[in-house]
């Protein structure tokens, strides 16, 4: 196979969720000397790019969805350690949870395994998360950003709750604040003061990717 | 085992005997831009719509006003005596809510079904003593501060929620448990742990069930065929009553004709006026 050749077969398995398939070709390209950053950008990411344009049309489906990321996941467990020798920065770092006296998670291991095919670094710190857990957290991996998920409206002013602590912290401007869950609008996400709001998985990846670009340009680093 | 709920002048009986009980899920702001503004605004008049499109097909409509940026206790307080006066159907009163909670149990005429307490201790000591003084009935969900797909501890959390009722004076034939309906799509075995979790729930605790029978399908093409379908299984493993979309012809057939088909619709009764019903209808 050419190299061309492999990362079609990447796009292209990674795109209909064949984890074995693209763990395999992985492999032959690695022993080819097929660049790992180059399969990561030129064939994984845009797949699963199409993937989540698909998804936002209504093309795709959410069990599709999840087997393209998990696809695109296998593939990233053998090269994440090749990327970091080479020096490699994530798209982006995400402290993820779901926010105090809430315990659903369906929603945001769905955002979490869609960013992480986005080529992000996710630190997930699971269901019922306390404020001062999301600070420390955030204080000790410094991400890009911050997100809190809710399903119940009851438990949506943790986001507010959180935001206050990060500000109390005063690491408020170091980190952008992202807000999904069910019950949540894009309303409520602005009254609450996060910095993003997303109605699902995709666009969440999408947003994160232009709150990012956007902090990026605006601060000269 | 028979839960009995009330409304001024109708029962409604929940029970493995009687025909499935469909609580109409529709009076619900979630994903519904519009009504969440108007209730914002404290404005109430989309339940009127929403009551009409139920009323043929549901047994109960479960009611929730919540919006976090609307007063929800005022809403639910205003929200019940309207819906009395719209429909003689028992009332499922939905919110995670505390005080909305007992503002709709306060204003209820009748024996309410409360939509829900959890296994979490916090939970139980603020919701069942409400569910006693009212004399109302509670859905207990299968969750404790976390969310577990094995039936076996599923049915340790129903076994929680049944034994501290039982501690308020409130009786098993008043707990409804939720076994809990997950997303199919994102979890293969959701259903399936679902329905194993139905059946440990009325072999060892004999109570009855309901579920979001909605979940299921998120995210999924063919929601209200796959809603049909899933409402089919579960209603042959023993579940008893839906928080289900009564406006899709597909889940309520799917329902009917599972209770002549199971035995609790004897000769087909209801299942043959419906149909004369529906082709009277058409015809005028």
């Amino acid at each position: 196979m050419t190299h061309e050749e492999i990362l079609q077969g990447l796009y292209d398995h990674t795109l209909v969720g064949h984890a074995p398939e693209v763990k395999d070709l992985v492999n032959q390209g690695l022993a080819d000397n097929l660049d790992p950053e180059k399969m990561l950008y030129d064939a994984l990411i845009p797949s699963l790019e199409e993937v989540g344009a698909r998804f936002e049309r209504g093309d795709f489906f959410v069990p599709e969805m999840l087997i393209a990321a998990r696809a695109m996941q296998g593939a990233l467990d053998i090269l994440r350690p090749l990327l970091a020798e080479t020096g490699a920065k994530p798209v982006g770092t995400y402290v993820m949870g779901t926010v105090k006296g809430d315990v659903h998670d369906i929603g945001k291991n769905l955002v979490n395994i869609m960013l992480e095919g986005a080529g992000f670094t996710v630190y997930d710190l699971g269901v019922n998360v306390a404020p001062e857990k999301f600070v420390e957290q955030v204080q000790e991996h410094e991400p890009d950003i911050v997100g809190f998920s809710a399903f119940l409206t009851t438990t949506m002013p943790m986001f507010k709750a959180n935001i206050n602590a990060l500000e109390k912290a005063g690491i408020r401007d170091h980190v952008i604040v992202m807000v999904g869950g069910a019950p949540v609008t894009q309303e409520y996400a602005d009254a609450v003061g996060a910095d993003g709001y997303a109605a699902d998985a995709s666009t969440a990846v999408r947003l994160a990717k232009d709150l990012i670009e956007r902090k990026r340009s605006a601060v000269p680093a | 085992m028979d839960t009995v709920l009330r409304s001024r002048s109708r029962t409604v009986v929940i029970g493995p005997e009687h025909p499935f009980c469909i609580i109409g899920e529709r009076i619900n702001p979630t994903g519904r831009k519009a009504f969440q503004g108007q209730l914002q605004a404290g404005d109430l008049s989309q339940v009127e719509t929403d009551v009409a499109q139920q009323v043929g097909t549901a047994d109960m409509l479960d009611v929730n006003v919540g919006d976090p940026l609307a007063d929800e206790v005022g809403l639910m307080a205003k929200a019940i005596p309207m819906l009395q006066e719209l429909t003689d159907l028992p009332i499922c009163i939905d919110s995670s809510i505390v005080e909305a909670l007992e503002a709709g149990l306060s204003a209820y005429e009748g024996k309410a079904l409360v939509n829900s307490v959890t296994a979490e201790d916090e939970r139980l000591e603020a919701i069942l003593p409400l569910v006693a003084r009212h004399g109302a009935a509670v859905i207990g969900l299968a969750n404790g501060d976390t969310i577990e797909i094995e039936p076996e501890a599923r049915l340790e959390m129903a076994k929680k929620i049944v034994s501290a009722a039982g501690d308020y004076g409130i009786k098993p034939e008043d707990v409804v448990i939720d076994p809990l309906a997950m997303p199919v799509g994102a979890e293969p075995r959701a259903v399936t742990s679902f329905l194993e979790t139905v059946r440990l729930i009325r072999e060892q605790l004999g109570v009855n069930t309901t579920c979001g029978a909605s979940n299921t399908s998120f995210g999924l093409p063919g929601r209200h065929t796959l809603g049909a379908a899933f409402l089919s299984v579960a209603q042959s493993h023993g579940l008893t009553s839906a928080i289900m979309d009564a406006r899709a012809p597909e889940c309520v057939d799917a329902v009917r004709a599972g209770d002549f088909l199971l035995g609790r619709d004897e000769w087909g009764a209801r299942w043959i006026a419906k149909y004369r019903a529906e082709k009277a209808a058409a015809a005028s």
